[in-house]
């Protein structure tokens, strides 16, 4: 059985807000590019997963194909292999081209591939779509917002997912696409070893003679991408003598602007 | 032709922030002479039916079976299939929790539609719909114009005002069920509901977070934050920080690698403003600041700041609501 982790490489957190415009639109981002956070959980499971179920575990990213750091992250944690999807195949297309993609190169894998485990959302997309597109391409089950995977026996899968209405423990059958939750595990740091071996491993990067995508117009159309308007806001510090008498101005101030 | 927003219910509870989109949908349709319908599947769900009439809905569609009595995807596809269909629908609208999110991108990647995924806004530009997104963890903003005759998007909780309730006019269709329950691969074998009463972060009004600030004695801080919590009907939120340290659940972290929250008032005590927590909840209307240090950079973001310990500060405030909200 193989376990393929769905790896997308997106600013580092903290430099989220240096990101132009036209960075964005040019898909030439000029931050510190790392795993994104959310992904490390799904690389993290997979490498559990295949240890628990005598698989293998596969890394799967699209990107350009120069950013392979953050399948070196996966590999360097324990991922067993890692493959980059160049974002050309996809390229002019919507987040169902981009899903169509990484369906094709999951299929490429082999028909052994049981589980593909995902993030919950990327930071820079932010939109949770991936993850069930890929599902919906491939017409595999899918499970989101996993918080631990019970058990994995006679072509089924047993979960625990959570959603704003508390917990459920689920069962589907296999194939299924996975997107985890942070209550899953703690990712590991990579090991010295894990990252020499990383930096020597060769990531082959699959293009359109290996995924061919029919040019299909874009269902959606991004546009006036911009700045958020800076918010000024100068704070009012509320003074007093006793911690009483600041509570009093707050509690006025808080009434007056009708928000309580 | 139809605006057709699903309604979430938990547990036979409708989700509040399902009102807002449906008071939306119902703007919008008015601009494109259209209908406003919604969509109540479940079990039981007559009751939310009458509410969704009473929030605006022309047309309710209901699905009631014992197979969708808890949300499983590939039954409630099939249901919203079979809604856009007897409801003409050019825009399918849901709330962006995690079954509204899901199932929106579910369909819309079943019927090839465009989607615009936890959008903040919504307007019409030549009398078709467009989509405000947040990027880039609320970083950047971009508009989505769709180019299928299906419009799908997920609404983030609270990005609309939540609508004024009046009398129940319009109509009930009942809905074919699509599915019997041998034909859904799915089963649910075990449910573990959250706490009564819980108030949802992402759907709360007043939320009050905690920090590392309470470091001192985390189970006192959380304690006297509940407290407070508790007079303003708010949810607990909470740093990473904190989660991390084993203060508080996970459920309760905002920021980043938590939720995403919009309150008209988020009360963040002891806690520095990371960029990280700010990503979740820059967005609150009124940010209230309570720190001992006059450095932190929370006060570059916060409305009113307090300069003081939170054990003191916390339940003076607590008090001082007491008294002022007539709650004894
Ligand atoms: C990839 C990534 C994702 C992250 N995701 C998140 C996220 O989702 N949410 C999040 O919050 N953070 C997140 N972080 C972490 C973030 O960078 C900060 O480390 C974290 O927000 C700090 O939490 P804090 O403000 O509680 O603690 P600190 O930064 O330690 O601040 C504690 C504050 O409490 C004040 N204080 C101390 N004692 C008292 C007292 N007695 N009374 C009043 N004030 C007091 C101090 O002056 C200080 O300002 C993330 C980081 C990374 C790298
Ligand atoms: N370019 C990509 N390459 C590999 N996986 C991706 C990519 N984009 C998104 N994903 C996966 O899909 C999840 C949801 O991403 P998103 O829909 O962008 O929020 C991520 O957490 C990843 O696991």
């Amino acid at each position: 059985m193989k376990v393929v982790a769905l790896i997308k490489q997106t600013p580092d957190t903290a430099e989220l807000p240096k990101v132009s415009v036209d960075e964005a639109r040019s898909g030439q981002i000029q931050t510190t590019m790392v795993i994104n956070p959310w992904d490390e959980f799904a690389a993290e499971e997979a490498i559990q997963l295949a240890d628990r179920l005598g698989a293998t575990s596969v890394a799967i990213s699209m990107g350009r194909p120069d950013q392979t750091d953050a399948l070196k992250h996966a590999l360097a944690m324990g991922i067993q292999s890692a493959v980059l999807v160049d974002e050309a195949v996809a390229a002019e297309g919507d987040e169902w081209t981009a899903a169509e993609a990484l369906a094709q190169a999951i299929r490429l894998q082999g028909d052994d591939v049981q589980i593909v485990l995902a993030g919950k959302m990327s930071v820079d997309g932010n939109s949770g779509l991936i993850h069930v597109g890929v599902a919906c391409k491939l017409g595999w089950s899918l499970l989101v917002n996993v918080t631990r995977i019970a058990e994995v026996a006679d072509g089924r899968i047993t979960v625990e997912r959570s959603f704003e209405g508390g917990q459920e423990v689920v069962q589907v059958p296999l194939p299924v696409v996975i997107s985890v939750a942070k209550e899953i595990n703690e990712p590991r740091y990579p090991s010295f070893m894990g990252i020499r071996k990383a930096n020597r491993a060769q990531i082959p990067v699959l293009g359109k003679d290996e995924i061919p995508i029919s040019p299909a117009p874009p269902r959606a159309r991004w546009e006036n991408l911009r700045k958020p308007e800076q918010r000024t806001v100068q704070v009012k510090i509320i003074q007093g003598a006793t911690p009483q008498e600041k509570a009093a101005g707050l509690v006025d101030a808080l009434l007056a602007e009708k928000v309580i | 032709m139809s605006v057709l927003v699903w309604i979430e219910q938990i547990d036979n509870e409708p989700v509040p922030s399902c009102w807002e989109v449906l008071g939306k949908a119902r703007e919008l349709a008015h601009q494109m002479g259209t209908q406003a319908a919604a969509l109540v599947a479940g079990q039981d769900v007559d009751a939310i039916a009458q509410e969704a009439l009473g929030y605006g809905a022309d047309t309710v569609y209901v699905a009631d079976s014992p197979v969708l009595a808890r949300f499983r995807l590939q039954p409630y596809v099939e249901t919203v299939h079979q809604a856009l269909d007897a409801a003409q629908a050019t825009l399918f609208l849901t709330n962006a929790t995690v079954h509204g999110g899901t199932l929106a991108a579910m369909v819309a990647c079943r019927r090839n539609a465009g989607i615009a995924a936890q959008a903040v806004d919504l307007h019409l530009e030549d009398g078709r719909p467009v989509a405000t997104r947040a990027i880039y963890s609320g970083n950047m903003l971009a508009d989505i114009h769709f180019e299928s005759d299906l419009a799908v998007a997920s609404i983030r909780p609270r990005s609309f005002p939540m609508p004024e309730p009046g009398p129940a006019k319009g109509t009930v269709v009942p809905l074919e069920i699509p599915l019997a329950e041998e034909q859904v691969e799915e089963k649910i074998l075990e449910v573990k509901p959250a706490e009564k009463g819980e108030i949802s972060l992402t759907e709360a009004r007043i939320i009050v977070s905690g920090g590392r600030g309470v470091a001192a004695d985390p189970a006192k801080g959380f304690q006297l934050i509940g407290e407070l919590a508790d007079v303003l009907g708010a949810a607990v939120g909470a740093s990473r920080a904190a989660v991390d340290a084993g203060y508080i659940e996970y459920k309760h972290q905002v920021g980043q690698t938590g939720k995403t929250v919009k309150p008209d008032l988020y009360i963040a005590c002891g806690i520095s403003g990371a960029i990280q927590h700010l990503a979740g909840m820059g967005q609150s209307k009124v940010i209230v600041a309570i720190n001992k240090d006059p450095e932190a950079p929370i006060f570059e973001r916060a409305h009113y700041g307090v300069v003081e310990d939170l054990f003191v500060m916390v339940p003076a405030l607590t008090e001082e609501f007491r008294k002022r909200l007539g709650k004894g």
